[in-house]
């Protein structure tokens, strides 16, 4: 039974996409999946890809949370760049960094805690709600930096960004571990069924006698503590904290890493692990193209082709016109219209 | 009172107890040079808004708009410099392109039934992307009809200067509040933007709304585009970054619900203006830096909605007792 479950979930599209993009990436490059020892540490292009992948797949795990209920937090790239900020300007003037760290991870936690009481008590729409954070949130952080790029030497910290662990870059170790907690927690407790409840109906889950307003605050405040973690990887990467271009445009790639991780839209049904595979396509394409020779000018066309593909893909006419060819006895499910 | 136009009437209240506030401050704010500037700094991004505005009444989102304004910029820019088309031409074609562009957009969105968050996301990746290919680096605009239309301007009383782009977008804004109001198109694009079944069910068509709307916002930022063109005389395909949420913000000031089914086009307009005197506030004092602006304008956001929620809260129907969970 179990590795029943365990050969399906491989087989996948997500997988076949990734194993398509890694391939093509091969072709196109054929040192690609050499992977070498050096310095008490792996090199390769393969790891070059989970590298730059794990601060999105880092976004999308507590992205995907909030997208399972049904709600959306466009905010998560302004929250990296506030929390880089502060612990950058904090180490700089001379706090350890076991003290900055967490308190960048507190700032993370209350933008997320901000937002999700904007959605639940005000009953603000979330796309919205996580829009004024987006808005506001890129001018707090160079508020804390005051408008200059903050560097710092500080070996913790950029330990945390370009350091390694078993041979593992550190960016890596810190995106499993947090995959794997997370999935624990939400598949090992009821934690997951509540989510995709509130997702599916609030008024439902309510009636259920699920407290979603506690719900919801703790899956955006998570949202806020994943991008608060994303953002420290991102400033220890670069030692520095830039308030205008960390985590740019980021919420976008974490928000399609979730959907091409097959999460849909409208709540409800999600993998945690599956959205770090979606990072790992996204990631995969970007390098694909680089390496290839390709000018980085074709990267977004080549990613808004993709998503048309999934998009497409995923459609329930699409779909319906699948099972119609394949398997004419059993109905796709109905999804509503909006 | 029309209790519908409340929202409204607060926004104008508020910008112009704004508007006083900073002309006490700088008695110098409150003249036709600084009003000029204000349309003509804001055109793009009030033509843009205007489209949003009939997205966001139907019901979606278009987050492209900044990305086609881009690269509406960077086609004028390669079909007048490079090809050595007429400008009048280009505009057309610009025009032509982006209605496409929407249309295409409105299908996927209506057909595959994707949000329009997804599609229009997309929709941007690829306008970015595609600006980028034809030309990543910024390329300048020397052409007669350029010069001509950039220093053509009316003078106002008080010497301020009313440009040609400042009255596109007048004009812009004065069709749209048309479109809206007193045609059968703004009708359908309210119904849907209630609900979309019962839209469906009264006999809207639909689909052909549902295409029509996101043509109509992408001509728009093609429109936009044309302005920012003649704004900089240039195309940049990394212009106008970051729009789609200015001019989403400007919707929402402005009385919008982003619900759907309820919002102007003449709040939309103010709602533009206010971000206007915000950043020109910011220059006037000095000592502010630009990202002031930023946290001004999501904290004006956040008080809106605010407003809106309480507004809407005391006279909305009893149904919303439920939701609150």
């Amino acid at each position: 039974m179990k590795r029943q479950a365990l050969t399906s979930a491989l087989l996948r599209p997500q997988f076949a996409a990734l194993a398509a993009v890694l391939f093509i990436n091969w072709l196109l490059f054929p040192g690609f999946f050499t992977v070498t020892w050096q310095d008490g540490r792996f090199f390769g292009s393969l790891l070059d890809v989970l590298n730059r992948g794990a601060p999105v797949a880092i976004l999308a795990i507590g992205v995907t949370a909030v997208i399972a209920t049904k709600g959306v937090d466009l905010s998560v790239g302004a929250v990296m760049a506030i929390s880089g900020a502060v612990a950058a300007v904090m180490v700089s003037t001379g706090t350890p960094a076991a003290i900055a760290i967490p308190v960048a991870l507190l700032a993370g936690l209350i933008c997320g805690f901000w937002n999700g009481v904007l959605v639940t008590y005000l009953d603000i729409q979330p796309i919205i709600a996580t829009l004024v954070l987006m808005v506001a949130g890129r001018g707090l952080a160079q508020l804390i930096t005051e408008g200059s790029i903050v560097t710092f030497s500080d070996p913790v910290l950029s330990y945390i960004g370009t350091g390694a662990l078993f041979g593992l870059p550190m960016p890596v170790v810190i995106a499993f571990v947090l995959m794997i907690v997370t999935t624990i927690a939400v598949r090992r407790t009821a934690l997951g069924l509540l989510i995709e409840a509130v997702g599916v109906n609030r008024s439902a889950a309510r009636f259920a006698g699920i407290s979603s307003r506690l719900l919801l605050l703790l899956v955006y405040s998570f949202a806020g503590f994943c991008a608060a973690i994303a953002g420290l990887v991102v400033a220890g990467d670069i030692r520095g904290a830039d308030a205008n271009n960390a985590g740019l445009w980021l919420e976008l790639d974490a928000i399609l890493a979730v959907v091409l991780g097959g999460t849909s839209l409208l709540g409800g049904r999600f993998s945690i692990p599956m959205s770090v595979v979606g990072a790992l396509i996204i990631q995969a394409m970007n390098t694909g193209i680089l390496i290839s020779g390709f000018s980085p000018q074709f990267n977004l066309v080549v990613k808004s082709a993709v998503i048309i593909l999934i998009l497409v893909l995923q459609s329930p006419q699409a779909g319906q016109w699948l099972s119609r060819r394949f398997t004419p006895l059993t109905p796709p499910p109905k999804r509503s219209a909006k | 009172m029309n209790r519908a136009l409340r929202p409204l009437l607060a926004t104008t209240v508020i910008f112009l107890l704004a508007y006083l506030a900073a002309v006490l401050q700088y008695p110098s704010m409150l003249s036709t040079r600084v009003l000029g500037n204000f349309l003509t700094d804001n055109a793009f991004l009030g033509i843009a808004a205007v489209g949003m505005t009939f997205v966001i009444i139907s019901g979606g989102i278009d987050l492209s708009v900044g990305a086609v304004i881009g690269f509406s910029t960077v086609l004028i820019a390669t079909l007048i410099m490079w090809s050595g088309l007429h400008p009048a031409l280009a505009f057309a074609i610009t025009l032509a392109v982006s209605a496409g562009f929407g249309a295409l957009m409105g299908a996927a969105i209506h057909y595959l039934k994707v949000p329009s968050f997804i599609v229009t996301l997309a929709g941007m990746f690829l306008a970015r992307g595609g600006a980028s290919v034809l030309s990543p680096d910024s390329i300048g605009i020397k052409h007669e009809v350029y010069t001509a239309i950039s220093r053509a301007y009316i003078l106002l009383p008080g010497g301020g200067r009313l440009t040609v782009i400042g009255m596109v977008m007048l004009a812009v804004f004065a069709l749209g509040i048309l479109l809206a109001h007193r045609t059968r198109f703004g009708s359908y694009v309210y119904a849907l933007g209630g609900n979309e079944t019962s839209a469906a069910l009264m006999g809207v068509p639909v689909a052909r709304t549902t295409i029509l709307v996101y043509t109509l916002s992408s001509t728009l930022a093609g429109i936009a585009g044309i302005v920012f063109s003649l704004y900089t005389s240039a195309g940049y395909s990394l212009s106008a970054l970051g729009v789609e949420l200015d001019a989403i913000a400007a919707v929402v000031i402005g009385g919008t619900l982003l619900t759907g089914g309820y919002g102007f086009v003449a709040g939309t307009f103010i709602g533009v203006m206010l971000q206007g005197l915000v950043q020109t506030y910011i220059v006037f004092d000095g000592t502010l830096s630009s990202w002031w602006t930023k946290i001004v304008i999501g904290g004006l956001l956040f008080m809106f909605i605010l407003l809106q929620r309480l507004v809407f809260s005391a006279s909305g129907p009893r149904k919303k007792a439920f939701r609150k969970s």
